[in-house]
Parts: structure tokens; sequence; C-alpha cells
């Protein structure tokens, strides 16, 4: 769909506009993780440090997926079956790993002091890695034989860089900054239904709020900390498939700095609130894009920090951290 | 999957197995007539492949002259500066490796390290103790080179006032100016320089822009990137707008360059990809996925690929793959040569302690190594200067031409 000529644009809006896209894009990304840490944290204001690498192993399993079913060669309409069965897979595998988790290694701690789950978390989060570490060298033709475990590894393009402007437009939307969208909105919706107007989230809010008090009337607190762990688990599988997709490549590193952009941006936006981690998300993905182009790529992450600091010290609560009374 | 899993790690056992029966550190000559040299490498990890062909090429040399220099028996102990922590060299691991290498008055010689940093750390604690060490990988020109590093460097390095440390491989700012030239030579006539901001990568891509601007080559660009970040989309865009003929990556796999290649393919930009050898390893192809830098991504290398050895490095290779069975990894041909100048050394030297060894070593002249005939000079660095030009092609390294020289 070849859109009018934008010939009358000037090269710097057009670079402006590319940054945009680019920015929004990671945003996404970046949000549909952050989602998990704030959640997690709105329930029991534990900063659940394994997140980011719970991730890594969900994108491990999608391409693990794709060596072992030959994703790599479905085509045309197949393709975009192969990247829902990737989806759909991840989603499941880090709903039920971060659920294991949680059952095996913070819920014996419930009653424990804060730190001591703390600690905890980032004891499970060396594990994960060490186990993406491990994962990435099994001799397997997608992971170049297990030759290298550490190196980073090549995602197959299953979608397109193909520009959908034309490939004269100097502005550049592809259909993988289409997928980041068409996955992350929907999700968002569904996200914002399940908190306000279903039983579940009903709890999770009452959970949020007093869980003595919740668990007096009647609510299984334990089962609806889990469901949370689930749910920001699922979601943090859904970004992580379209991160690889998106950036064509994965690390068992990639946990580490992804799951730091997500917790920045729930802490920006203010952690325990679900907009917030949003916004936060897509604060981040366009203040590093803006960096990257405008400034130098090296100055990115203190760019990054220092408008966190600044937020915090005019808004300790983050951007929609103090206006949105429950934690969930 | 689980089966040939285990059977792969019967198979390595049975080979590591096989190796050692073979090798002289299991035959014990008299306890005073020993001479122990010893490696210092990165066995754990992702440098393991090629430190795998290097020990390999150091028990060749050894094996080459039966294990023994007259009466006196060779010792061989291949130490690992790596932890699993790190995946990678660890200072506290090299450390420990110098300290008990020192304290061993039977060591005389230390081959070693793989990695520039982990010398820095060895290099003080072996020269006051008066071992020769020789590295067979390291390309930091600072090690040895006054002014081309830090300020204090090499002295820092040299407690003692004298020189222990010498290498069979040419250094990074060889490599960076034979970069810039070849990149001429390939009618280049503007370059974006990037580099992952660390020693080796940052290193190289310095002298690469000197040599770019003494050759006129403009440069529009000179920046350290985030070498853990998940894209660099915006990076590429403003790139594009100044299109230079070719980006220049200063920096190594692990460092994302495989990312920056299919970043600039998939934003359809043109220009030539170059890095340098710390990216010559099919990791890099596999992560750029090999689309991305087929026929367009040019690595220099500072030395020459096991395929286009002449002379006794060629021989070398067919030795080495007669008994290995398969070909030796880039690095393997500077284990083998470390570890025989070193056995030179031992063989000429007038007393077979450390003091003898270290006087015979830093004499060595038109040495007839595998690499060419060459020779260490004042600095103890190697006179051979012949780097090679690669290409990707169908996924694979090929060889272009021979640079420096």
């Amino acid at each position: 769909m070849p859109m009018a000529s934008d010939a009358g644009m000037s090269p710097e809006l057009a670079t402006f506009l590319n940054f945009l896209v680019i920015g929004l894009s990671n945003g996404m990304i970046i949000a549909l993780i952050a989602i998990g840490y704030t959640m997690v944290y709105g329930i029991i204001e534990l900063i659940n440090f394994a997140h980011g690498d719970l991730c890594t192993l969900g994108a491990f399993l999608a391409l693990t997926l794709i060596g072992a079913l030959g994703l790599g060669d479905w085509s045309g309409p197949w393709a975009w079956a192969a990247v829902t069965l990737l989806l759909v897979g991840a989603a499941g595998f880090c709903a039920a790993l971060n659920w294991g988790i949680d059952r095996a290694a913070y819920r014996p701690l419930r009653s424990a002091p804060k730190l001591t789950l703390l600690v905890t978390a980032i004891g499970i989060s060396f594990v994960l890695v060490n186990l993406a570490l491990f994962w990435g060298g099994l001799p397997m033709e997608v992971f170049g034989g297990g030759n290298q475990a550490s190196a980073p590894k090549n995602f197959p393009e299953l979608v397109p860089t193909t520009n959908l402007l034309g490939s004269e437009s100097r502005v550049s939307i592809t259909p993988r900054d289409l997928l980041v969208a068409a996955v992350t909105l929907p999700l968002m919706v569904a996200l914002t239904w399940l908190v306000r107007f279903t039983r579940l989230g009903t709890s999770m809010r009452a959970v949020a709020q007093n869980p003595t008090a919740a668990s007096l009337m009647g609510i299984d607190v334990d089962r609806v900390i889990g469901a949370s762990f689930m749910i920001g688990g699922a979601l943090g599988g859904f970004g992580i498939v379209v991160y690889a997709i998106y950036n064509g490549s994965i690390s068992f590193q990639m946990g580490y700095r992804t799951g730091m952009d997500a917790f920045t941006a729930a802490v920006l936006g203010g952690i325990g609130s679900l907009p917030g981690a949003v916004l936060g998300g897509l604060l981040i993905g366009l203040l590093r894009a803006m960096s990257d182009g405008y400034l130098e790529a090296r100055w990115t992450p203190s760019v990054v920090f220092i408008v966190l600091i600044l937020v915090l010290i005019f808004r300790p609560s983050g951007l929609l951290g103090a206006r949105v009374r429950e934690k969930v | 999957m689980k089966r040939s899993v285990s059977m792969l790690v019967v198979g390595a056992a049975a080979l590591s197995a096989a190796a050692c029966e073979k090798s002289p550190d299991a035959a014990t000559g008299s306890p005073s007539k020993v001479l122990k040299l010893v490696s210092s490498l990165p066995r754990t990890g992702s440098a393991n492949a090629q430190t795998t062909t290097m020990v390999n090429g150091i028990r060749m040399a050894i094996d080459e002259v039966g294990g023994k220099i007259d009466d006196w028996t060779i010792v061989y102990e291949d130490m690992d500066d790596a932890s699993p922590q790190r995946g990678n060299w660890d200072p506290a691991v090299e450390t420990q490796n110098a300290q008990k290498s020192a304290a061993d008055r039977t060591v005389v010689g230390y081959i070693g390290t793989f990695n520039s940093g982990a010398s820095k750390i060895s290099m003080p604690i072996l020269n006051s103790a008066g071992l020769p060490m020789v590295s067979p990988a390291n390309t930091w020109p600072g090690l040895t080179k006054p002014g081309l590093g830090e300020a204090n460097e090499p002295m820092s390095y040299r407690p003692t006032g004298s020189i222990n440390y010498f290498r069979v491989v040419p250094t990074d700012d060889m490599q960076g100016k034979a970069a810039a030239e070849w990149a001429r030579e390939l009618g280049v006539s503007s370059v974006y320089i990037l580099h992952d901001r660390e020693l080796y990568g940052k290193g190289i891509a310095d002298f690469f822009k000197r040599e770019c601007e003494g050759l006129g080559i403009k440069v529009h660009g000179f920046e350290g990137i985030d070498p853990k970040a998940s894209n660099y989309k915006s990076l590429v865009v403003k790139m594009q707008a100044l299109s230079p003929d070719l980006v220049y990556f200063g920096g190594t796999t692990q460092n994302n360059a495989g990312q920056i290649a299919k970043d600039m393919r998939a934003a359809g930009m043109q220009a030539k990809f170059m890095v340098p050898d710390g990216c010559f390893e099919k990791a890099f192809i596999e992560a750029a996925g090999a689309d991305n830098v087929n026929g367009n991504t040019y690595v220099t290398f500072g030395g020459l690929p096991a395929k286009e050895l002449t002379g006794k490095g060629a021989a070398f290779r067919e030795a080495y793959v007669k008994q290995y069975q398969q070909e030796p990894e880039a690095y393997a041909v500077y284990g083998y040569e470390a570890a025989r100048v070193m056995i030179d050394a031992m063989k000429r030297a007038a007393t077979k302690d450390r003091a003898g060894i270290l006087k015979a070593l830093a004499a060595t002249k038109d040495f007839d190594g595998a690499l060419g005939r060459w020779s260490f000079d004042e600095n103890g660095d190697t006179t051979n200067r012949i780097m090679s030009g690669n290409m990707v092609k169908d996924g694979e390294f090929v060889f272009v031409k021979k640079l420096g020289g």
C-alpha cells in the first residue's frame, strides 16, 4: 500500500519519523515485559529480578521450536501461523514456569522478610541465566551446533522487513512494526478488561490492597498470587517472542538488559500501576531511539537514567503511581 | 536428542583420554631434570573452540622434540584462566595461575594469555619472577609498545625493568592500519566508525580512524555503542542519512557485531561492513545471519588462516588434520609457534633455568617458524607483519588477500 509521495517531506522530518516508529516499537516490547514486574510488585511487593531471565528462556523455547518443527521454512500465510504458534507456545511456557517458580521458591517465603524474597529472586535469576547458557549450547543447528553457547543466536526471518510505505518512501514502517502493535495493543485491552471487570481481577485488586482482609473475605490469596505470576509470565512470553522477531536475534544475556529497561519503565510509570508500566515502556523506547539518533549511542543508558531520576525527584511514586489508588 | 548428547560426551572423554596417553606429562623423568611449560588460556566458555586447538598445537610442538631436550624432560600443564561464572577469562583465576607458576621453580615457560586484559594482570607477577612468557594471541599494543597505550604502559608491566614478555602475533595498531589501507583499495571514500568501548574494540577503531584520516578517507562519525542494546535501528537511520561507503565496527561477536549487520541490512543500508579479528569466528556469521553478511562483509585478521600457511605452517596444518581429524582454528598455529619458539630457546639456553632461557628467547633471530622467518624486536614483538583480509561468502569466511607484509 504505497502512500502518496513523501517527496515534499524534509529529510530531517523523515529521520525524526523513523526514530519515532523505532522508539514506539521498542517501547511496546518493553511495556509488555514491564507489566510482569509491576503486577508482581503490586500484589506481593516483590521486585522480581528473575522476570527478564524468565523471558529469555521463552525466547530459547521459541528458537528450539523453530529448529524442531522447521518453522523457519514456512512462508506466506504459514509464516503467520508459525508466529502465532511461537507466541502461544512461549506464553504458555513462561506462564507455567513463572507459576512454578512462585510455587517452589516464593510461596514458602510469603511471611518471611521482604529482603529474603528479593535475594531469592536474584538467585532464581542466576539459575535461569545459566539454564539459558546451557540451552544455547545444545547441539542443534539453530544454536550453531552448540559450539558457542554464549554467542548471540540468529532468529530466522519469519516476518519480512519490506517497507509498507513503498521502497521509495524515506519513512519506513515494516510488517515487524505492525506485528509489535498487533500483539501489544489487544493484550493491553484484554488485561485491562481482566483486571477491571472479572472476578479474578477483583480478587487481585483486593489482595493488592490488603491480603489479610482479602483472605477473610474468602479469597484464596495464594491462588490469586499464582494467577498474577501466570499472567505476568504469559505477557513476558508474548513480549520476548515479539522482541526476537523484531530484532532477529537472541542471547542468553538478553533478559538482563531487557529486564532492566522494563523494570525502569515500571518505576518510571509508577511501580504497581499497569497503565504506568505501558506509559513508562513507551517513554523509554522513545528516549532510547532519540538519544541513539540525536546524541551518541554511548550516552543512551545515562539519558534513560537521568530522566528516571528527574521524574522520581518531582514525582516520587512515578508518573502514574500517585493517581492510581489500587496497586493493580 | 538426549542420546546424541551423551554419546558426544562419551566421545569427547575418550578423545581426551587418548590425548593424555600420548602427551608427555604422563612420562615423568627424574624430578631434578624437568623443564615445565605451562599455558594459561580460557578453556571454559565461549573461547573454548579456539583454545582447544591452541593447546593441541602446543602439544604437537612438544611431541615434535619427543618431549625431551638432551636429558631434560619437558612437562606441560594446560591451565584454565576462565571461570564458569564469567564464561570468559577471570582476573582472579589468571592471578592464581601466574602466582602458582611463579612459585614453582620447575616452571621455565608460560604460554599465555589469550586476552590482552589477562596479560595486564599476569605480566608484572611473572616479570618479578623472571619467568619467560610468550603470548600466542594478545594484540593490545600497550603491552609492549611505548606511546601507543596508556601513559604508564608498558613500563607498569615490568617492575624489574627488563623484558620477559614476548608475542608471536602482530598488534592491533598494525591491524587497524592494514584495515584502512584495504578499505581504500576497495574504493571506499567515506566511513562511519563504531566501537564497543572496550580496550580491544576502541583501540583498534582508534587506529583505523587515524589511518583513514591519513589516507584522506572521510570519517562521518566515531561512536561507541551500548554492546548490550537490543538493536541499533536508530543508529542505522542516522548513519543512512550520511550514506557512508563503509561501516567499521571495532569490537567482538559477543559485543553485538552481528546485530549491527542485521539492523543495517534490515533497513536496506547498502554500505560495506568491516570488522576486526574479534569477529573472525563462525559464531559471528551465525549471529548476523549469513544472508546479512554474504558478499558485503570484510574481516581483517592479524595473521593468516590455516589454509593459507606455507612451508612449515602448511606442514603443521597437514599434521594437525591427520592427528585430530579436523581443521585447526585460526589461532592454533600461534599456540604451536609460541611453544616452538619457547622450546627453541630452551635448546639454545646455556643454563636450563629461567634466566638462561629468557636470555636465549630474547635473542631469537630469524626463527624459521610456521609463520615464516621472523625475530623478536627490542620490545618483545614479532617482526612478522603478515595479516589477512577475508570476506564472507555463502556463510563461510573466504580468504581474499594478504595485508601488511
